[in-house]
């Protein structure tokens, strides 16, 4: 890499942790218990609007995951999220009514919360329709594969976006509240993802699954990434550029073997194809706060009069984590 | 009281608390050395918690650091602390604070009270080493090591470096012969003191401060001089990974570490509480007095290994994109392409797929879709058949069928209509199997309902880019299996070609091919060529077609040219 563009690289990361910096006077803290937090806690950083009915499980989730610590960007929900998260006494809270968008879909609210609170702390940065899975999680929670990886020098660890989805209409079993989603949206795509490499950031750019298959079939190059680095070891300068794809420094989005052997990864199960996801279209089609002008919600809606379904003949039915590692979604590597 | 535990802890010192509580209430004195590094509102209430155990003591400390010899230094200090302090111990076992015992600890005393005199050490001349970690193994002995491996790399490997290129060599001290092995080791009384009361132990241990990983070598190399009695092994299981690391134990290793029959294993993750309740309280015993066989575990360590450097062939993931010519082999599974059969001859994907045991696919990569056997829309692994998706990344698209149908060849049409971007990937993977009918797709515009002039330049068109496929497929990069004939060729002689791809696929009966595929009349094909050439084009690739209406007929007819009566 030659010195002109390390240092681009690097003035890019600087401007984003500004922006990170000037993002963060929209947030107005509700509840901080970031005192709690302790040498070597796991924290979680999340997003999130409107969520309340998913909140439960979510928080269960990760807690026997072994999450110590939750700082939640609340971006003014008005459904009850907000008042089901105070009083945790794991979780801190920030408030803002600024636009999402403008702060590039959160990635400037949660670089600034993790500058600020996970230096040296393994973070997590997920959404909450989105549930990590990795090697040996049923049996180890996340501490052991954050030892694991303090112990091999390694500092992030990749997690690709898996679309899950309900077999028939999505909106025919409604979600209940603290319901497993994965009860729900049991299937997926096994085998049909596109790579690519990034040649500015060296990340992998994964792109497929239902949504590639039936809402970007004519338009695969603006197909959703899927490709995620959720868990970063983090440290003050570190900033995500584009949601959790990738990160600068570009060290950090090398979570891939070149030479031919497998690095350990894991998997975020994604479950936003429930019946929940019908009435944050309609939403969508009058805030249109998402990426790209909410292309993915427009390209929904665009077909939701003709009832799709992402079911098809070959989707697979999730069983656990071994599956998707024989299936090659994910990988143990050297990790056993 | 027969056996001593010396312990260097490090971390987690209440995991080391309980296994020295363990190991001190079942009779063996331990001495434990923890690392200087530890500050002390840590390390005094660590002693405390074990102060009312009289067969507990601590050693002078260092301060450790991996690969260097203060880790020899503390094991010294501590064995010399546990011979002098406690005279009736017989073998001295060498343990960290991550180690736990897996059987109870009376077996182990039993398993040494039987062999007295036996030392359980690993050690290896360095000829028969494979497990070094960065190429270095004689060299540890030969070269100056004064930078740390882990915080100055590069430091250090550039000083390596340096020293080889000018040849620098240290010399061993006399009459030692450099061993390796792993450093958690089981020394009798009588060897240890040999070691440690050596008249000579100050120029080893001169030596030994310089050579790299000394906790490695020192007590192999010098076990070597004072006892003919060494069981070359350690008593302690511990696995490391490609990378020098050890292996970590977890509580879902539980029922493999009992079976495993080891004494002790390492090293264990602290949070493993599991482990600890089961290993540190349990009295039962299901391997009385049996030998450690350590088989099973060995096993998934090595696949773990395994995945790790060489992965899963064909695989292409979030964790696994092997870059240009990287990685053994590019796709998962042998898979089969058609090219021009199914324009010479009817319903060829049918015969093919009664002939052989495989899917048979039509034209995957056809400009208006995908062509999936059994005209699906979908295929294994959830693959569309629209076009626009597959030409997006053809190579991709490729290498996930194949990976998807594990377990089941797959054999696929091509032709130059087809999208070429796969040309390259194909032709240099030993898995792909291409035969070629070069020109046949001319017998398709044949057969087509269209103006000639259209038909010349579409006839060009595709002659230019067959031709560039053959080119391809004729490089000397190709690891293919290829197979081109001409048309002209092949139809001379179609039961032989055909008869040897089969059996490359493994056909679905075990006896000869009894019925052809049907060929496509090709009356007037040759007038057809003619046309072709009188227009300016030249049909090259065809072969020397015979032009009258007769010879085709009666190539047509003849059912074994080969045969001579």
């Amino acid at each position: 890499m030659s010195r002109l563009k390390q240092y681009r690289l690097r003035l890019r990361r600087k401007q984003r942790l500004i922006r990170a910096f000037r993002k963060s006077r929209q947030l107005s803290c509700v509840q901080n218990n970031t005192n709690r937090i302790e040498k070597d806690d796991v924290l979680l950083v999340c997003t999130l609007r409107n969520e309340r009915i998913r909140l439960p499980y979510f928080m269960k989730y990760y807690r026997d995951l072994g999450v110590k610590h939750f700082l939640f960007v609340d971006n003014d929900s008005d459904d009850g999220s907000r008042e089901y998260l105070m009083d945790a006494y794991d979780v801190s809270i920030w408030h803002t009514t600024a636009s999402y968008r403008d702060s590039l879909f959160g990635v400037h609210w949660m670089n600034w919360i993790a500058r600020k609170y996970c230096h040296n702390h393994w973070t997590l940065t997920v959404d909450v329709d989105e549930f990590f899975v990795f090697p040996f999680c049923d049996t180890r929670p996340i501490p052991a594969l954050t030892d694991w990886l303090d112990n091999s020098g390694i500092k992030s660890f990749s997690a690709m976006l898996i679309d899950m989805y309900p077999k028939g209409p999505i909106d025919a079993q409604p979600y209940q509240d603290g319901q497993d989603p994965m009860e729900i949206a049991q299937w997926f795509d096994s085998g049909n993802y596109m790579l690519s490499k990034n040649h500015e950031f060296h990340n992998l750019w994964i792109q497929g699954g239902p949504r590639a298959r039936l809402f970007f079939s004519d338009d695969p190059y603006n197909a959703p990434s899927l490709n995620k680095i959720p868990l970063v070891k983090w440290h003050k300068d570190y900033v995500y550029m584009h949601s959790t794809h990738m990160l600068l420094p570009r060290r950090l989005n090398y979570v891939y073997e070149k030479t031919g052997g497998e690095m350990a990864s894991g998997a975020l199960l994604h479950t936003k194809f429930l019946n929940t996801f019908v009435q944050k279209t309609e939403e969508e089609m009058q805030r249109r706060q998402h990426y790209a002008g909410s292309r993915e919600y427009l390209a929904y809606h665009n077909r939701i009069k003709d009832d799709p379904e992402l079911w098809c003949n070959w989707s697979e039915k999730y069983i656990n984590w071994r599956q998707l590692e024989i299936l090659g979604l994910m990988s143990k590597g050297n990790w056993a | 009281m027969s056996v001593g535990f010396v312990m260097l802890v490090h971390e987690a010192l209440h995991r080391a608390e309980e296994v020295a509580r363990h190991l001190a209430d079942h009779g063996c004195p331990v001495v434990i050395h923890v690392d200087k590094r530890v500050p002390k509102d840590t390390y005094l209430p660590f002693v405390d918690s074990l102060s009312d155990l009289a067969t507990v003591k601590f050693s002078k400390r260092h301060t450790c650091e991996w690969g260097t010899w203060s880790l020899v230094a503390a094991s010294q200090d501590a064995s010399e602390l546990m011979l002098d302090s406690f005279k009736d111990v017989r073998h001295v076992y060498l343990s960290s604070g991550s180690c736990l015992p897996l059987r109870p600890i009376n077996d182990l005393i039993k398993y040494l009270e039987s062999r007295p005199m036996t030392n359980f050490i690993e050690s290896v001349t360095t000829e028969d080493v494979p497990w070094t970690v960065g190429g270095l193994d004689a060299e540890r002995f030969t070269l100056r090591f004064p930078f740390s491996w882990k915080r100055q790399r590069k430091l250090f490997d550039r000083y390596v470096s340096l020293q080889r290129r000018l040849g620098f060599k240290r010399q061993i001290p006399e009459g030692l012969i450099p061993h390796l092995g792993s450093q958690w080791w089981c020394l009798t009384r009588q060897t240890l003191s040999a070691i440690l009361g050596d008249p000579d132990r100050k120029i080893y241990d001169t030596y030994f401060k310089r050579v790299w990983i000394p906790d490695e070598s020192y007590y192999q190399t010098l076990v070597r001089l004072y006892s003919n009695n060494i069981e070359s092994r350690s008593l302690t299981l511990s696995k490391f990974d490609y990378q020098g690391k050890p292996h970590i134990f977890y509580d879902d290793h539980l029922q493999l570490l009992r079976r495993s029959d080891c004494f002790v294993a390492r090293k264990i993750w602290s949070k493993a509480d599991r482990l600890y309740n089961t290993f540190l309280n349990t009295q039962i015993n299901p391997m009385q007095g049996a030998e450690p066989n350590p088989g099973k575990i060995d096993r998934i360590f090595s696949k773990a290994v395994e995945r790790r450097t060489m992965g899963r062939d064909g695989l292409y993931m979030q964790s696994r994109q092997p870059a240009h010519g990287q990685g053994k082999g590019k796709t998962s599974a042998p898979y089969s392409i058609f090219e021009g059969f199914s324009d010479l001859f009817e319903d060829f994907d049918q015969w093919l797929s009664q002939a052989v045991s495989a899917r048979v696919h039509g034209h995957l990569f056809a400009p208006e879709g995908v062509e999936f056997s059994g005209n699906q829309n979908v295929f294994a692994g959830a693959l569309s058949n629209h076009a626009a998706l597959r030409d997006y990344n053809p190579c991709g698209f490729l290498t996930n069928i194949i990976w998807n149908t594990r377990g089941e060849r797959q054999c696929f049409m091509f032709g130059p209509r087809d999208n070429q971007e796969i040309n390259w990937l194909i032709a240099t993977d030993p898995n792909a199997q291409i035969s070629v009918i070069s020109g046949a797709w001319a017998v398709t515009l044949f057969r087509s309902n269209r103006n000639f002039s259209d038909i010349r330049r579409e006839a060009a068109r595709l002659q230019k880019i067959e031709a560039e496929h053959l080119d391809i497929l004729r490089s000397q990069h190709v690891k293919a299996r290829v197979r081109i004939w001409t048309m002209a060729d092949f139809i001379d002689s179609r039961m032989e070609p055909l008869q040897a791809i089969i059996d490359e696929i493994g056909p679905r009966n075990v006896r000869r091919l009894t019925e052809a595929p049907r060929m496509r009349d090709l009356t007037g094909f040759g007038q057809f060529l003619q046309n072709l050439k009188n227009q300016g084009m030249h049909p090259h690739l065809m072969g020397d077609f015979p032009m009258g209406p007769e010879v085709e007929n009666a190539s047509y007819e003849r059912k074994k040219p080969y045969l001579v009566k």
